[in-house]
């Protein structure tokens, strides 16, 4: 056997026995231990997952009868699941929005020339390396309404004191600075390398068409990256689905249930109200969700790029 | 123009750029200025949460919680805070727990994550295709869906309340397998086959040629995620309530109740369990910003 056959691909080269019985042992060998954790640690419990949303199952171990889909009928009735379901849908639309423009204006700044570009990096992307936790408490200090720093500001430029965490009208928007604040880094980031990625070639030429940086930056820079606008946005919208961090440590879903994102739901259902089995059926309405904007995303994008 | 998408990729003759890609020097016209402007008050304003909660932290509770904001506290700055959490002795066992709990997390991530895309990228094995699929398909899962499932499997396993169970489940990142699958596809089949003809077995290629090429993106998972691991909240929380085992962010979420209003230990232990990722992210600032620019748009 020659050496040339080693470099082409399976669909090409004529199979000689020996070499492939080597070759399907060796893939599976090397595929094996992931093999094992994937389908331990993700296969079972996704496959449980969906079996437990088919029965009464609770922590008390009171009821493990099948009962077939009466766990999802009663959620699709479940007022309580359908707000949190609502709130998780509001924060998406209102946290992506800034979490897109917001990291692309301190792309677009940072990436005219400025100088000590690590230090913009630095205060950018800094809180993005913060657990959330250590930003809940951060936040919940500022927004504290007698002693918070953002309440004093406000009192010293003659505004009124806002309840930021404690209006069912102004937690959410709370919560969404709060998370702009925390992430924003990660989008300047993936903007910035994208942006450093276009030829400087496009830039000198328009200059000598005499555009000056404005024009530059909506008819090349722009242009240039919408295939990274169109990924970060995807990837937004996806995290910030699974919005429950945040929201947990400040307001805990209140006041009165206003930020109660269903992640937090499928949580405390399952682990303060002891029902498994409904808590894994909103658990798969969840997932249906997310596979819904997925399939809904990569159509849109497809048919973008086609 | 508007729809233009294509390639960004730089013509070979400018490797440079891809380095350090840097504009060409021009002078400081008023549009820079004001850019300068602008990106100063961000930054200041994104360096708030951080100042306040500093200051916070090095004032007595008295002074902290008075009604009056004060930049400088009436009785001075003080260690006291930072004195009572060092002696609960949580921060430094939990920041221990991270670490451990991290490490070996991303130990095992990296292991099995570059055997199997090393498989899927260079052996032509039966089912290959479909298990390439069926791991690409797994990237959509979120997490949340499998804390229930998860939970009652390690309770089912006697693992709930020991580190295995915060470890286990996190090992698990198909995009990272694709991330790397990407980057040994891009590695020339050359460098492997005077191996092959040495008769050297995929083991050894992989160790020992495979893999010395691989350092770079190697890092970069590696670094998405020790750093995903370390701020892990929800499957951590969930996996153990035994107050020794407890991962930072976990932890902190206790004394939260603990502490209660007492503002200055609440910043002081906010402040020392963000730490650590900061003192890294300034000593190897390069390499986490290129690391998540290269496994970001895969990853999360």
């Amino acid at each position: 056997m020659s050496s040339s056959t080693m470099s082409r691909p399976a669909t090409t080269r004529p199979a000689s026995n020996p070499r492939r019985k080597r070759d399907n042992a060796n893939g599976w060998a090397f595929a094996t231990p992931f093999l094992v954790f994937f389908l331990v640690f993700l296969v079972w419990p996704i496959a449980y997952g969906l079996y437990m949303s088919m029965t009464g199952k609770s922590l008390t171990g009171a009821n493990d009868d099948v009962i077939g889909f009466a766990n999802y009928a009663e959620a699709f009735a479940d007022a309580d699941m359908w707000h949190s379901l609502g709130n998780t849908l509001y924060f998406t639309v209102i946290s992506t929005v800034p979490l897109v423009l917001v990291a692309l204006a301190m792309a677009a700044l940072v990436n005219i020339g400025l100088p000590a570009q690590w230090l913009w990096r630095l205060s950018y992307f800094a809180p993005y390396l913060l657990a959330s936790t250590v930003v809940s408490l951060f936040f919940t200090w500022m927004y504290n309404p007698q002693l918070g720093l953002i309440n004093d500001a406000l009192t010293k430029i003659g505004l009124p004191r806002v309840a930021w965490l404690n209006n069912p009208d102004v937690a959410m928007w709370a919560i969404v600075i709060a998370t702009v604040w925390w992430t924003v880094g990660f989008n300047f980031l993936l903007y910035l390398a994208a942006m450093q990625n276009i030829p400087h070639q496009h830039y000198e030429a328009a200059s000598l068409d005499g555009a000056g940086a404005w024009r530059q930056f909506f008819s090349i820079t722009l242009p240039q990256l919408s295939p990274t606008t169109v990924m970060i946005i995807i990837l937004q919208i996806l995290a910030s689905l699974k919005i429950f961090d945040q929201v947990y440590q400040m307001t805990a879903g209140g006041p009165g249930g206003s930020t109660r994102p269903v992640v937090e739901y499928i949580f405390e259902t399952g682990f303060t109200g002891y029902r498994l089995g409904y808590s894994a059926a909103i658990s798969y309405i969840f997932f249906g969700l997310i596979v819904v904007v997925s399939i809904a995303q990569f159509v849109l994008t497809r048919r973008r790029s086609a | 123009m508007a729809t233009q998408t294509t390639s960004r990729t730089l013509p070979p003759t400018s490797p440079a750029r891809l380095e350090n890609p840097r504009p060409p020097r021009r002078t400081m016209t008023t549009g820079k200025i004001v850019a300068l402007v602008v990106a100063a008050l961000i930054a200041v304003l994104w360096l708030i949460p951080f100042a306040w909660a500093t200051v916070t932290a090095f004032k007595s509770e008295t002074d902290a919680a008075a009604p009056k904001v004060s930049w400088v506290p009436p009785s001075g700055f003080t260690f006291d805070a930072f004195a009572k959490v060092f002696q609960d002795g949580n921060i430094p066992l939990w920041t221990w727990n991270s670490f451990y709990t991290s490490a070996a997390i991303t130990l095992i991530t990296l292991v099995i994550s570059a055997l199997v895309a090393y498989a899927l990228s260079r052996i032509d094995f039966k089912g290959k295709r479909l298990l390439m699929g069926v791991i690409i398909a797994s990237i959509i899962i979120p997490p949340p869906v499998l804390i229930i499932p998860l939970f009652y499997q390690m309770v089912a396993l006697h693992l709930i309340d020991t580190s295995w169970a915060i470890i286990l489940p996190q090992v698990i990142h198909p995009a990272m397998v694709f991330v790397l699958k990407k980057f040994f596809d891009q590695i020339p089949r050359e460098l492997e086959e005077a191996a092959v003809m040495d008769g050297a077995s995929r083991m050894r290629i992989f160790t020992q040629i495979v893999l010395p090429l691989s350092r770079p993106i190697l890092a970069a998972v590696a670094i998405f995620v020790f750093i995903s691991a370390w701020n892990n909240f929800l499957w951590p929380f969930i996996a153990t309530n035994d107050n020794s085992l407890l991962t930072l962010p976990v932890g902190l979420q206790t004394i939260k109740s603990a502490y209660g209003i007492q503002y200055a230990q609440n910043m002081a232990s906010a402040l020392l369990a963000a730490l650590p990722l900061i003192v890294v992210f300034l000593f190897f600032q390069r390499q986490i910003v290129k690391g998540f620019a290269t496994t970001g748009l895969a990853g999360t």
